[in-house]
């Protein structure tokens, strides 16, 4: 039985934290739900989607993560609960609505559910998305647990209900992409009619009235919060040295104190509720503690909310004398206060510098004892295409026609597995990494600058996810300026680097149901766009037809179009065949091709065998999709249609 | 309740993005839980399905749940999927009582396949590691994998060499009934041989 399904109250499972924040939306009775996919945000829709079935809410996959929370809030303005759920990345596409609908408020209670990554572990930035709550004054929970990323969750809809305004969560990587003991509460069934009355009106007009009362409802918020049980402390009465701390910070701080050794000497404040702050709980605790140390990950943000705090008449009284953290140097990360991940060692030597502790007795690791003994560099692992993927194709194809074509092209990237392209795998060829849908918006501004000399062609890769995420504005802009660029879409059927989410061109939804297949090729013939589509796995083809659509000095759009190799891989399992090298044909490096299939075209799969000094492959990830068979330039590599050993 | 040796019992997978590396965290994991012990799983992937490192740390403990990631140099098990990975968790997770079971099978980075870097000579991470942590095994598990029907259930091998040293509590049956429920068909057919073979096979010091 699935786990999100189990209505036995007390029940303990092991959940996935994302999986844990899906059972609190269930167990408040949720009703819709739409995403936008992102690590390490995606499971969560992934498990609603799953027992949607059973419990009867929609989920939506959403075009793009403004679309997914306007669609959450239509949902809430007719009474309902909804929730839209995204990475960091993704408010920022949703900050336009976000910022706006919460000073009109909504019945239906409403929950943005951010999934943050510090350190950036699957993000082009570690933006920390706490600065939003502030940002468009909506309150923010922060879980410390999986338990509490189910309970938090859970009470997110009736907080936003008592409100009436959106209620922000937000989770980090340590949380959502980690698994743990969660105990099952009791599924609310909450059966409403969805019905938006005459009298129900939502306008941020005009802002300056608005914006008071949603301040009111802020200091309700911060009433409720500092009574709130996600608020707790634990340490001595009067300690040497308080750690005010949230989220992960929590994990840490008590692995941190037991490891030094320091539990009578240092307490920990671990809030749940970090916007707005509860003051007069600060307060009782400040009051306490002349040393105050602040762990969170990634911003300051706390730090600096309480450092405010501190400057109101009636808190004056408390603060500490030292309040410490990143912007003190106190908490200091790999690359510095305010960067990177935390973890129970970061904050070790944190609290280690806050109590001037002379010599922190921690363990160390081998690395001291075994470094001096390393006599060889350790590889570094770069993340490259998977076998078989058409991304790698595609690459190939692009860096020859672009020298071919002899004018110092660029290729302007873009995000997606394609990203891949600004490393050694894509041949470093991408100039540009940044946000979804950019590569195109680049390149309508350079695709205007032959007017200043600028004479470099200009090739925009973009993914089939993100051609409907957010490309169309940027084309039509291209369109209407008469912008001069080739926009090759990258169309391998998935929005494949999180995890095969589908998306309006693969026909399917969120819950599995057919849908109607949009057409990359109909949208961009409706803009008037030249467009065509290759397959890049016929190298030959997609060269020429790349080669001259790059020659005309207009917008045009090329879809190369091969369906993901791992997605091909789990839908119908490995070919019955098997690619092999001839060992009579492969002459190593006496061919002259300088390792062509390992080196140069650098498929994983393609490896070398040192001891016969010749190719060879590696049939544990080869994909057998056989395009080496045909670059190979000594044809030493073949495919023959037989059943592989297992 | 189960016994712990240690508790947290500190535990770390570490691999390459599609070797299974999450799938095996979590099947030892459930059974722990199937034996009232409370495990923390902190995965570190990222885009690792794209070939990345790949990082599972496993906390089991008796009593409260702790956090999702070991500190620097408290790891008491690390099974090895691959010979650097495992070197470089080693240094930094690992401390001399450390005991270490190995597939010594490499999985060449892009660097090293395109000429530009070279892959260290794999007796000599043997030779460290022997040197410095408490216990060193290997396990032929990919070859084992392959004789039990699926070269790509290697993880489930080395998951049945992990529950064979003993050094976790939990019984054979809670491992194969955690296998149970989570694969179905043909794969928990292949998946439960896997586990057997590596249970038997008496991964060598």
């Amino acid at each position: 039985m699935d786990p999100l399904e189990i209505d036995e109250p007390g029940r303990k499972v092991l959940l996935m934290g994302n999986e844990a924040i899906a059972r609190g939306a269930i167990e408040a009775g949720l009703h819709f739900c739409a995403a936008y996919p992102g690590s390490p945000s995606s499971e969560i829709m992934a498990a609603l989607s799953r027992v949607a079935p059973h419990f009867g809410h929609y989920t939506e996959w959403s075009t793009n993560e403004k679309v997914a929370l306007e669609g959450a809030c239509g949902a809430a303005y007719t009474g309902l609960r909804a929730m839209a759920t995204m990475k960091q990345n993704g408010v920022n596409v949703a900050a336009d609505i976000l910022t706006a609908m919460a000073l009109a408020g909504n019945p239906g209670g409403l929950v943005l559910m951010v999934c943050d990554d510090p350190g950036g572990i699957s993000s082009t930035n570690e933006v920390d998305t706490r600065n939003y709550a502030r940002l468009a004054d909506v309150p923010l929970l922060e879980p410390s647990t999986f338990q509490e990323a189910k309970d938090m969750v859970r009470w997110a809809f009736s907080l936003s209900e008592e409100l009436e305004l959106l209620c922000m969560v937000r989770s980090v990587t340590r949380i959502s992409h980690a698994r743990g003991v969660v105990e099952l509460g009791t599924i609310e069934k909450i059966e409403r009619t969805p019905v938006m009355k005459p009298e129900q009106r939502y306008g941020s007009l005009p802002p300056c009235p608005n914006h008071a009362e949603v301040k009111d409802k802020l200091r309700r918020a911060r009433e409720i919060f500092e009574t709130s049980p996600f608020n707790r402390y634990a340490g001595p009465e009067e300690p040497e040295l308080l750690v005010v701390t949230c989220g992960t910070g929590w994990w840490y701080s008590t692995e941190a104190i037991q490891m030094l050794g320091v539990a009578d000497r240092v307490g920990v404040l671990k809030l749940g509720t970090t916007w707005p702050l509860p003051e007069r709980l600060l307060k009782k605790h400040l009051e306490k503690a002349s040393s105050v140390l602040v762990i969170e990950e990634s911003d300051p943000v706390l730090e600096y909310n309480l450092s405010a705090l501190l400057s109101k008449e009636d808190l004056q009284a408390v603060a500490p004398s030292r309040l410490l953290g990143k912007v003190t140097g106190t908490v200091q990360g790999v690359y510095g206060p305010g960067v990177g991940e935390m973890n129970p060692n970061v904050v070790a030597d944190a609290i280690s510098r806050a109590l001037e502790l002379e010599a922190p007795s921690l363990p160390e690791s081998l690395k001291s004892s075994m470094q001096g003994e390393i006599d060889f560099e350790i590889p570094k692992r770069e993340v490259a295409f998977c076998p078989g993927c058409p991304h790698r194709a595609s690459y190939w194809v692009m860096k020859n026609v672009l020298r071919l074509d002899g004018r110092d092209g660029l290729l302007i990237g873009d995000i997606g597995c394609y990203t891949l392209g600004f490393g050694r795998t894509g041949y470093y060829m991408s100039r540009t990494m940044h946000c979804m849908g950019s590569a195109i918006g680049f390149c309508s501004g350079m695709g205007k600058l032959a007017r200043f000399g600028f004479s470099q062609p200009t090739i925009a890769v973009v993914g089939d996810s993100t051609f409907f995420h957010a490309c169309l504005p940027g084309l039509v802009n291209a369109r209407y300026n008469s912008s001069s660029f080739l926009c090759v879409v990258l169309d391998n059927s998935a929005t494949a680097m999180t995890g095969f989410q589908p998306h309006p061109g693969t026909g399917k939804t969120a819950l599995g149901e057919e849908a109607p297949k949009l057409s990359i090729e109909s949208l961009c013939a409706g803009m008037d766009i030249p467009v065509q589509v290759v397959d890049p796995f016929d190298v030959p083809a997609a060269t020429r037809l790349l080669y001259r659509a790059l020659q005309k000095e207009e917008l045009q759009v090329v879809v190369m179009r091969h369906k993901c190799a791992v997605l091909h891989g789990r839908e119908e399992g490995l070919p019955a065949r098997r690619v092999w090298v001839d060992a009579e044909k492969c002459v190593g490096e006496q061919c002259g091709c300088n390792r062509f299939c390992s080196a140069a075209f650098g498929c994983p799969a393609l490896i070398w065998d040192e001891q016969e000094g010749i190719a060879a492959i590696d049939e544990v990830i080869c994909s057998r999709c056989g395009l080496c068979t045909e670059l190979c330039p000594g044809d030493a590599i073949r495919i023959t249609e037989e059943e592989p050993r297992p | 309740m189960t016994d712990l040796r240690k508790d947290p019992f500190n535990l770390i997978i570490a691999g390459v993005g599609g070797q299974g590396n999450i799938l095996a965290s979590q099947v030892v994991a459930q059974a722990a839980l199937m034996e009232d012990l409370n495990a923390t799983i902190g995965e570190t992937y990222g885009v690792s399905q794209r070939g990345g490192s790949v990082m599972s740390h496993v906390r089991i403990t008796a009593g409260t749940p702790v956090g999702p990631l070991i500190p620097q140099g408290r790891a008491d098990l690390l099974v090895g999927f691959e010979p650097i990975e495992t070197l470089q968790v080693a240094m930094d997770f690992g401390n001399p009582q450390i005991r270490v079971i190995l597939n010594p099978r490499p999985v060449y980075p892009i660097g090293v396949l395109s000429g530009d870097l070279a892959y260290p000579p794999i007796d000599r991470i043997l030779d460290l590691l022997q040197k410095h942590v408490a216990d060193l095994k290997t396990l032929p598990a990919t070859e084992i994998a392959r004789e039990a029907g699926e070269i790509r259930a290697m993880n489930l091998v080395m998951v049945g060499a992990l529950a064979a040293t003993g050094l976790l509590p939990m019984k054979k049956e809670s491992y194969l009934k955690a296998i149970q429920d989570q694969f179905r068909g043909r794969t928990l057919e292949i998946n439960q041989r896997a586990f057997e073979n590596g249970y038997n096979a008496g991964p060598s010091t």
